[in-house]
């Protein structure tokens, strides 16, 4: 019988894929897994491999350590407050200009809505960017790290579709008819309305100036205005190249053990905010994706 | 989406011309607030991106500083011939675009995969939990992602030669080797981004409708089938779109990683157009030589953008325009 050659088929697919998916479950959580008992467990039982499953000769020392390094909390708190400033300047731009070009009766929209799409496909690139910062005098300064990354034009199109599509040309017109002007309809009326894709841009841009380092690599030199990512880079990757270039001095001193664990215990400590916000903001990240991806 | 102003039009001409006129005149007073809306962004856009795409001459001229870049001179296609006949030329462009080549085979079909399984999962929160789970490094900054990879990966202590040497082999210097650079750069980027782009094929699976399904069923096609008989075909215009992308960033790579990845031992397989424009551009300060290399990349992603989109157009695909 075809049906029951069917079901069949359809039971060994089931096992397939509940096999396949348990696995992609456990790769993809075991490294961050093994972080975080890394942060708690004996530095010399982790380096020579017998934190596997559970933490190991427990140890609070990495954190103490962190805790008390004040390079850090000077990256953590610059990298709040270009977090901070960044998000607002973006979404602000993004949804007054997003909400301007959804409008059909806004003369020359397809023009401004070119000018802003080409830029997705071509640029001036590196340097000319660089070039143009400097000669404003942003260079060292937190503007340089929030202006030429002001908005995006990705963002744009994603908040004009959404208002496109959400906010009924009715309620337009009856509020005009009423002599509501465009300002306070946007304020009152729009906004309102928008929780959710404002939700989405807040989200996106807070993550990106998060974890940004690119921007700063470039344009910051004073190290008191570090964010937490280059603080991160220095700590995690360039110590770290330098110790694997002494690979064959086995000698390992105190500190060496020191910094080993300290380097768990740092990857948990910028990632928290992530970390506690991430369970809770899963669903406005998806819709965020999900309204991107109707054509505008 | 015109309809309405097209109606309001309408309204208008039933009315006459001088009410037209002046209801059009209200119209654009009433819209001035709009137009504020958009002036600083419009005014970020012709100052952070146009503005360089007129020093982008400072590619075919010597930048001297002073002089500014409409005051320096001309030198003409110097700078590209340079860069043609260096010796860094060809490994830069074969490390590009193998990097790129292995990101469109490996990278691009695992969320595609990932989507088309996820859909036939029957339990709710077990869907979840994968979801939930394979979305979270996404987040995490690449910083941090490459920090985890030298910890897990060091010749000495990282986990992943432990698991190595207990399985009886010799330890290898992942982080450190040539050969080895691609691989972990294609692998540790599928860790952090495929689950997070299964999103947007979800999404169009969602779309399918439920009774080519249901018919199949009745026709005794099981869930193989059904996914290649009904699914792929289903989403295959938004594989399409997003293949146009990535083609039209086929000379881009994940440059914000390589560099973090990059290092002396590796550099033969890790140095990358935008690498190489950072370094001799800003770390060396040769403005327009490295400033011709990132023009140079950038109109071949351009071409390349269109012609793909011309390709998928042609063949009925789905195209960006």
């Amino acid at each position: 019988m075809a049906a029951t050659h069917r079901t069949r088929m359809d039971r060994a697919f089931d096992i397939f894929n509940y096999t396949v998916l348990t696995f992609v479950l456990i790769v993809v959580l075991y490294p961050l897994y093994t972080v975080v008992i890394s942060s708690i467990s004996d530095p010399d039982l982790v380096n020579s491999g017998k934190v596997w499953l559970f933490p190991r000769g427990i140890t609070f020392e990495g954190y103490e350590r962190i805790f008390s390094d004040s390079s850090i909390w000077l990256g953590y708190r610059n990298s709040l407050l270009y977090m901070t400033v960044g998000t607002v300047v973006n979404v602000s731009l993004t949804l007054t200009s997003g909400y301007a070009l959804s409008r059909a009766d806004l003369a020359g929209r397809n023009f401004f809505m070119l000018l802003i799409t080409f830029t997705m496909f071509f640029g001036g690139g590196l340097i000319p960017t660089y070039l143009l910062v400097k000669q404003l005098g942003m260079v060292n300064t937190m503007w340089a790290l929030i202006v030429p990354g002001a908005v995006g034009a990705y963002n744009i199109i994603i908040a004009r579709t959404f208002f496109q599509s959400s906010i009924p040309n009715e309620i337009l017109e009856a509020a005009q008819m009423d002599g509501c002007s465009n300002t306070r309809f946007f304020l009152r009326i729009v906004l309102p309305l928008s929780v959710p894709i404002v939700a989405v841009m807040v989200l996106f841009s807070a993550v990106g100036h998060w974890n940004a380092y690119f921007q700063a690599l470039i344009y910051i030199r004073n190290e008191n205005l570090y964010p937490l990512q280059l603080i991160l880079r220095k700590i995690l990757i360039v110590n770290e190249s330098q110790d694997q270039m002494l690979a064959n001095l086995t000698d390992m001193t105190e500190q060496q053990r020191i910094a080993d664990l300290m380097k768990y215990g740092v990857i948990m400590v910028a990632s928290l905010p992530m970390l506690v916000l991430y369970p809770f903001l899963q669903k406005y990240f998806v819709k965020g994706v999900m309204i991107g991806s109707i054509k505008g | 989406m015109d309809s309405n102003s097209g109606a309001a039009m309408n309204a208008n001409t039933l009315t006459g011309t001088s009410v037209h006129k002046k209801k059009k005149l209200n119209r654009w007073l009433r819209n001035y607030e709009l137009y504020l809306f958009l002036l600083p962004t419009l005014a970020y856009f012709v100052i952070f991106h146009y503005v360089p795409m007129y020093g982008l001459q400072i590619a075919f001229k010597n930048f001297i500083a002073v002089k500014g870049i409409t005051g320096s001179p001309w030198v003409g296609l110097e700078h590209f011939e340079r860069f043609f006949n260096s010796a860094q030329f060809g490994i830069i462009i074969k490390n590009t675009l193998l990097i790129s080549l292995y990101e469109l085979l490996f990278a691009f079909p695992v969320p595609i995969v990932l989507a088309l399984l996820l859909n036939q999962v029957t339990s709710s929160k077990f869907k979840r939990v994968v979801q939930t789970v394979t979305y979270a490094p996404h987040f995490i900054s690449v910083t941090i992602v490459v920090g985890m990879l030298y910890l897990f990966l060091s010749p000495h202590n990282g986990l992943v030669n432990h698991l190595l040497q207990a399985l009886g082999m010799e330890p290898v210097f992942f982080l450190g080797s040539e050969s080895w650079f691609k691989t972990v750069f294609i692998t540790s980027g599928i860790w952090q981004n495929a689950g997070w782009s299964t999103i947007i094929y979800l999404a169009a699976l969602t779309s399918v409708n439920p009774d080519l399904h249901e018919a199949a069923i009745m026709d005794g096609a099981n869930k193989w089938q059904r996914i290649f008989h009904i699914d792929i075909p289903s989403i295959m215009p938004t594989i399409m779109i997003l293949l146009i992308l990535s083609v039209g960033n086929f000379m881009t790579v994940g440059f914000e990683k390589i560099y973090l990845m990059q290092n002396s031992l590796n550099a033969g397989s890790s140095e990358v157009i935008q690498t190489y424009v950072y370094k001799t551009g800003l770390l060396g300060a040769q403005y327009s030589y490295s400033t011709a290399i990132g023009l140079f990349n950038s109109v071949i992603n351009f071409i390349l953008l269109l012609a793909i989109n011309t390709v998928a157009k042609k063949a009925n695909q789905a195209s960006l325009w």
